[in-house]
């Protein structure tokens, strides 16, 4: 149930852009719809703008609850809303789910204007850049001119660094979380086994399954089991689940044997009851095609000279996905540039996924940066 | 009658402000700076007020950050025991670490990686040999004074040094001395025999 400081009950809003838009890979899409929420008002200077990004399996649904299922808090809700730390009473937040994805923005599963059937596999491939391109234009319709900032954590944080490069007069602080200026290669690995999962899939059919009516459900399983190994820490693994046993003793089959197993069962099949497998692709790509130093000679610094925005930068000591070196990376890069930035490392041990929780250190750090920022 | 000409110790909150104005006065405006042990952030938010420098505060501790957060003072939060990799040769006209090198263990790298990042470093320290403090264990005891105010079981400082310790170590390095100053508990210029009679010691240190 909402908590007392809830933004409360929240309806979902469309934007329908009906002009088409070039993708950085070469397509075009000639028209496309994001759907959006927004928390809070925008104050009359039309300068308490803040625009939450998500990331792999986030939505719009940022904070709140929809009224027809009240237990479906939003993605971010201990972090949003009237006294937490991103205040809506003092910013307006507006959550958008991304191109590409699927929980109402124009996405694989979208019907394509020009052949009348869903896009399936012909849905462009997107990238950081194309996403945030869209935003502005989700920006320029609710007439914010300048955000006050855009956050993000993973592949959130890589879209609010996007911004500051692609519309560095468009954005005034920049909450990067858990981020990384690109992907390591252990990361595009970890990618890669997630979308083999999904590609060799029976049920994939080169990915127009829902024009057959069916799901890769098993393939949407194994990425979503192996995402999570990666989420969490060793030590939280050891600690939440150990050698814990299911039932009595072992069973010796290949059944569930190990709590752990019984979770990342739990976890795959919750996944693959709800998301899109062609979005998952389609996203990891854009998680591998993220770097904006590769124009630069891969020089970080280059690349970040082009950002006027001031930064908070935020990692967590367990993060074994994207690791406190990797947005050191970030921050010295801005250093180099004598740009303004504030870097918190948390000392938490819930992994990659601490950026979701309220760890108090964490919050706190979020907190005081916000209400430094001028609504 | 009136007291005001009796000298007495600095206060706390006096002490720091003469800290930051001894400091400052090392720094020409416009400058960019590093504070190494920045605590919250007040001498760096000190040195942008009265001197227009711009640069990062390095600190550990959560509470400090946060301090620093608050104080619109930029903070990185690292633990420079380590040294400073990551930080551009020369990136800095000024590398400050005021009141924080006793309580690190990585003396001599973190001297030498101060002027491998900033043309110049200054630093300020507790002089141990200071009298107050050489009676203190005259008399058997840890000293507790203005400028070491721990006692022996929870103080955070790990390295208790004099200006003549310190000054043999920067020739050991191959720091040049550019200009010394030491003050007394009543924040007074010491001229003689500053081992002696300076509480607190401030270096403008080059290559």
């Amino acid at each position: 149930m909402p908590d007392g400081n809830s933004v409360g009950c929240v309806v979902p809003q469309r934007f329908c852009h009906d002009a088409p838009m070039a993708l950085k890979g070469g397509g075009r899409l000639p028209s496309f719809e994001l759907v959006f929420e927004t928390y809070g008002s925008l104050n009359a200077a039309r300068s308490n703008a803040v625009l939450v990004c998500h990331a792999l399996s986030g939505s719009h649904h940022v904070a709140g609850f929809h009224a027809d299922t009240p237990d479906s808090e939003g993605w971010w809700d201990n972090l949003v809303g009237p006294g937490k730390p991103l205040d809506t009473e003092k910013f307006f937040v507006v959550g958008v789910n991304n191109l590409g994805g699927c929980y109402g923005s124009t996405g694989p599963l979208s019907p394509n204007p020009e052949t009348g059937k869903r896009y399936g596999a012909d849905f462009p491939l997107l990238t950081v850049e194309d996403w945030v391109l869209a935003q502005s234009r989700l920006a320029d319709h609710l007439g914010i001119d300048t955000w006050a900032a855009v956050i993000g954590g993973s592949l959130g944080g890589m879209q609010a660094i996007e911004w500051s490069l692609k519309f560095p007069e468009r954005i005034r602080h920049v909450i990067a979380i858990a981020s990384a200026p690109k992907l390591s290669a252990q990361n595009i690995a970890f990618n890669e086994v997630a979308r083999q999962a999904i590609l060799s899939d029976p049920e994939f059919h080169g990915g127009h399954y829902a024009e057959r009516g069916v799901v890769p459900a098993r393939g949407l399983r194994l990425a979503r089991m192996i995402g999570h190994i990666t989420y969490l820490s060793d030590d939280q693994m050891n600690e939440k689940f150990g050698r814990q046993l299911r039932g009595g003793g072992l069973g010796f089959s290949y059944g569930i044997d190990f709590e752990i197993e019984s979770y990342l069962r739990y976890q795959g099949d919750k996944f693959a009851a709800f998301f899109d497998a062609n979005t998952y692709l389609l996203t990891t790509k854009a998680l591998d095609y993220f770097d904006p130093a590769l124009d630069h000679g891969g020089d970080l610094a280059t690349a970040l000279a082009a950002a006027r925005a001031s930064f908070l930068v935020v990692s967590f000591t367990t993060d074994w996905r994207f690791s406190p070196a990797r947005s050191r990376e970030i921050v010295f890069a801005l250093m180099q540039n004598r740009r303004r930035v504030a870097y918190a490392e948390i000392d938490c041990d819930a992994g990659h996924d601490s950026f979701l929780l309220d760890d108090a250190r964490y919050h706190a750090a979020l907190r005081a940066y916000l209400e430094k920022i001028k609504p | 009658m009136t007291t005001a000409h009796r000298p007495r110790p600095l206060t706390p909150r006096e002490r720091e402000r003469f800290d930051f104005a001894v400091i400052a006065g090392w720094i020409p405006e416009g400058r960019h700076v590093l504070d190494l042990g920045c605590g919250d952030g007040r001498l760096l938010r000190y040195l942008r007020e009265s001197r227009s420098v711009t640069g990062y505060g390095v600190e550990i501790d959560h509470d400090s950050v946060l301090g620093c957060i608050r104080n619109g003072v930029d903070v990185i939060q690292i633990d420079i025991e380590g040294g400073l990799s990551g930080f551009g040769d020369a990136s800095f006209d000024h590398a400050i670490i005021s009141q924080a090198l006793q309580a690190m263990h990585s003396t001599e790298r973190i001297l030498g990686e101060m002027l491998r990042v900033a043309a110049e470093a200054i630093v300020s320290f507790p002089n141990f040999a200071y009298r107050a403090n050489r009676e203190a264990v005259a008399r058997g005891h840890m000293p507790v004074s203005e400028d070491l105010p721990y006692e022996w079981y929870d103080t955070p400082n790990v390295r208790f040094f004099t200006l003549a310790d310190f000054e043999a170590l920067c020739e050991k390095l191959g720091i040049a001395v550019r200009e010394r100053l030491a003050f007394d508990v009543y924040g007074q210029p010491v001229e003689d025999d500053p081992n002696l009679n300076g509480s607190l010691a401030f270096y403008r240190l080059g290559r």
